[in-house]
């Protein structure tokens, strides 16, 4: 599955931007939450800041280690823009200074 | 092994056939079967604002709002649900930006406060003493009702699911309705995917698909998917409690209790269509607007935007109840953008009304013959 030493414990921190640990996953896993947007509804892991760049490949790895699945078939969720956080007032001026569509 | 069987099935897993399922099987129907098409809340409900109020325009949409909260007020208890589903009542101001919206919020009041919901008018400059960072520019007053709120329409649909399966409700996932089999105009089976299921009674609550499920059945129901879009920024301390509200702007606002703030506005001109993406025409009308009514949250930060559907009817208004001429078919549907705040009562009442044939709040007004009989219920305070 890795390639390299899995060194994770119960506390390592999956979702940096919501703080939620590996415990967290596996428990919800436990529960019956069995897709990346499952647990993402229920515990807010890969809504925060980053929208889940980082966490969205962890939490797919344990998904395939605990229903014995590839990874590659842990199906992702869905990517929602802005690819990076904009502020709205950007956006607001931005339609002046924009040409012809 | 699942049930080739059931006294009800209910169609839709998102919050209103989650609430309608748990309350069927706690007032003593011991076999129902709720489907859904992918996972709870994975549809509408989970795209939804959140938002819970109680100030509304026609007598039956107050009183069902009332009771909701009421509901919402015990839920973590009722459901016994222990992440809890967020309940919050943080209020919802209402603002009017010209003297006809102004007149209408007025008649509003003074129904709402007939009906002992706890409603106050206000000055432009006490609106601001609620939301300091409002506008004023054109505001001609604005109402508030401390007991509207916010509650996580996730949490809330697990919560339901959850305490449903507890009371022996089989809940069956990744589970599509292909059929409903009639017979004398009477529900015989619903089929799926997975298999058939002989029961007598449907719940049809399958959002902006019930249109769909109901032709299954030979019924023609006039409900439509309708795209909203919604955003939502980086988390910030606490700084605004209500839901800040515009009809006039087709706009909504507020802050989570996770700090972020979810906002959304009609966008004029949407197809009828399951289409959910995102748009950046959303996007640029939404902070055109926010920077209008809440300039200084333009400052922020938007992670993420997406898009979900109304479940629009004819007249905006939800439809429930049975539907002729096929007995035992059940409406729950067409709340076109008020099913989450909705959910928790209509539950309660369509569970008395597939039990006992009556209802504890009128809702007789809101059947599927109404659009036949040209009756329509006209709510003249909606946004969308």
């Amino acid at each position: 599955m890795s390639e390299a030493p899995n060194r994770a414990d119960e506390n390592t921190i999956i979702c940096r931007c919501e703080d939620i640990t590996l415990a967290e996953i596996r428990r919800l896993i436990a529960q019956g939450y069995h897709s990346i947007d499952e647990i993402k509804r229920v515990s807010r892991a890969g809504m925060g800041q980053c929208q889940g760049r980082t966490c969205r490949q962890l939490i797919a790895r344990e998904l395939a280690n605990a229903l014995g699945v590839k990874i590659e078939d842990v199906e992702m969720p869905t990517f929602r823009p802005p690819s990076r956080p904009v502020m709205i007032s950007t956006i607001a001026k931005g339609e002046e200074g924009e040409g012809d569509e | 092994m699942s049930r080739n069987s059931a006294d009800v099935v209910v169609i839709g897993a998102g919050v209103v056939g989650a609430s309608v399922a748990f309350e069927l099987a706690r007032a003593g129907c011991k076999n129902v079967v709720l489907i859904e098409k992918a996972t709870p809340a994975a549809g509408s409900t989970g795209r939804c604002g959140a938002g819970v109020r109680q100030q509304f325009g026609t007598r039956h949409n107050c009183i069902l709002a009332r009771e909701a909260v009421r509901i919402f007020e015990k839920m973590d208890e009722y459901l016994d649900y222990r992440p809890g589903v967020e309940f919050r009542q943080s209020g919802y101001l209402m603002v009017a930006y010209s003297d006809h919206e102004w007149n209408q919020f007025k008649k509003n009041v003074e129904l709402e406060r007939s009906l002992d919901i706890d409603v106050k008018t206000l000055t432009p400059e006490e609106a601001r003493g609620i939301v300091p960072f409002l506008s004023l520019d054109r505001l001609v007053g604005a109402t508030f009702c401390q007991e509207d709120g916010h509650a996580n329409p996730f949490h809330t649909t697990f919560a339901y699911v959850q305490a449903a399966r507890r009371l022996g409700v089989e809940v069956q996932t990744h589970t599509s309705v292909i059929g409903i089999e009639t017979s004398s105009d009477r529900i015989q089976a619903v089929v799926t995917d997975k298999g058939r299921i002989s029961t007598n009674t449907v719940v049809n609550c399958a959002g902006a698909r019930s249109g769909e499920i109901a032709s299954m059945a030979g019924i023609d129901l006039p409900v439509y998917g309708e795209r909203h879009q919604i955003l939502i920024t980086e988390p910030v301390n606490a700084c605004m409690g209500p839901m800040v509200i515009s009809f006039h702007h087709d706009f909504y606002c507020q802050q989570t209790p996770h700090g972020s703030f979810i906002m959304g506005v009609g966008m004029p001109g949407e197809p009828k269509s399951f289409n959910i993406r995102s748009s950046v025409e959303f996007l640029d009308e939404m902070a055109r607007k926010l920077v209008t009514i809440l300039p200084p949250l333009a400052e922020l930060r938007v992670v993420r935007q997406w898009a979900g559907l109304y479940d629009r009817s004819p007249d905006a208004q939800p439809i429930l109840g049975e539907c002729p001429p096929v007995h035992g078919f059940y409406n729950a549907n067409g709340f076109s953008g008020h099913g989450f705040m909705l959910a928790p009562i209509v539950g309660v009442l369509l569970s008395e009304l597939i039990l006992t044939g009556k209802t504890s709040i009128p809702i007789s007004m809101l059947d599927a013959g109404r659009f036949a009989r040209g009756e329509l219920v006209l709510e003249p305070t909606v946004v969308g």
